[in-house]
């Protein structure tokens, strides 16, 4: 077993790198699959109140590479998955505690012992960010249908081709259905166009997303989220199926519950 | 209500222009050539070029053209005709 490393980055902040990283972490751990997420956010530590795992935390990531601590000891297991653990930020420290190779050398030593290794990137282009894609296999970019987070995703994309990491791919989230079809936010063909990446799946905006975070249990648990469905359908193309955009990613749901019920959707 | 209101008043919707404005920034952005260094470019070129053919430069298009993310710089400049030179 060698883990394949995902790094979820965005350059803009606040568009949901966190939430997608404990989403489509807790989704793969679902599917069996054996897991470590990563918060390399050093200083703005956020991964473990949005997995619940907030007071379960001993050791960090600086506690790990500045040798306080073996990597295990640093790994909370999440219990209500079977294979789900998270290396928590240091939110003590800055973010020259950290260093590229450190986290290379970190990933080295436990990719043999899990599937994936996804790691949650800090905004910007920085220290944080640098050390938050070098030990990367795949980077997953992040953005909202707006003109801020469209315009610095175009910047990681080309950071990132530079870097050699192969081709990146994009998660569409906050995407508002009703704003779209009035003409009011763009739509994701329109993103996919301006930024000419390929697409690995579209969230749309669900208050769901900030309920489940504000009790500790990432969304994709609630059976009746389309944003869980969505970051499930994320998870699944990770691991190589084949889910075509379904209608759920592109409708609100209140359409998309409509739809099921007198059975005419695209499902 | 408000689409119809926008639909007689002939304005465009805003994600139109959202998209319109990112084009243009997104080729700045990723070229690192502002509107007016590529003018400057484009008036260079054509100083040299006119030293070997005679052209139009009203007739001369110098644009940035993108194939995905690839980025590419094209120009046609149309020669004028042998004989009226
Ligand atoms: N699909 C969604 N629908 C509704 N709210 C969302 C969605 N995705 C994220 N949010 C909310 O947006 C906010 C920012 O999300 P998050 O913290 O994941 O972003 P981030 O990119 O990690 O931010 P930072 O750059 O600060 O690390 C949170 O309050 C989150 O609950
Ligand atoms: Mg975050």
């Amino acid at each position: 077993m060698t883990a394949k490393i995902v790094t979820i980055t965005s350059g803009k902040g606040g568009v949901g790198k966190t939430t997608a990283t404990a989403n489509i972490s807790v989704a793969l751990a679902q599917l069996g699959q054996k897991v470590v997420c990563i918060d390399s956010d050093i200083g703005l530590r956020n991964l473990d109140v949005v997995l619940g795992l907030e007071n379960r935390i001993v050791y960090d990531l600086v506690d790990v590479i500045e040798g306080r601590c073996r990597i295990r000891q640093a790994m909370i297991k999440d219990k209500r998955f079977e294979e789900l653990y998270l290396i928590p930020a240091a939110q003590t420290r800055d973010k020259n505690a950290v260093s590229p190779s450190d986290m290379i050398e970190l990933c080295n030593e436990i990719k043999d012992d899990f599937d994936w290794i996804i790691i949650d990137s800090p905004a910007g282009i920085e220290r944080g960010f640098k050390n938050a894609i070098a030990a990367a296999n795949e980077v997953l970019i992040i953005t909202n249908p707006d003109v801020s987070a469209v315009r610095d995703a175009d910047r990681i994309i080309g950071i990132i081709e530079s870097e050699e990491k192969g081709p990146a791919r994009l998660i569409i989230n906050r995407l508002n259905s009703e704003m779209v079809k009035r003409g009011d936010m763009l739509d994701s063909e329109d993103v996919l166009e301006l930024l000419a990446i390929k697409l690995i799946g579209i969230v749309p905006e669900d208050e769901n997303v900030i309920k489940s975070t504000n009790i500790g249990k990432p969304v994709v648990t609630e059976e009746r989220s389309i944003a869980g469905k969505a970051f499930q359908n994320i998870a699944r193309r990770m691991m190589g199926d084949d889910i075509p955009l379904i209608d759920l990613e592109n409708k609100d749901g209140i359409l998309h519950r409509l739809s099921k019920i007198f059975n005419t959707g695209g499902e | 209500m408000s689409d119809w209101f926008s639909r007689f008043s002939g304005k465009t919707k805003s994600a139109d222009e959202a998209k319109e404005r990112l084009k243009l920034v997104l080729i700045h952005d990723r070229t690192d050539l502002t509107s007016t260094a590529l003018e400057d470019m484009k008036d260079e070129l054509l100083q040299v070029i006119s030293n070997h053919v005679s052209i139009d430069p009203s007739k001369v298009k110098i644009t940035i053209m993108h194939d995905g993310r690839e980025q590419r710089l094209v120009a046609d400049i149309p020669l004028k005709p042998f004989g009226k030179r």
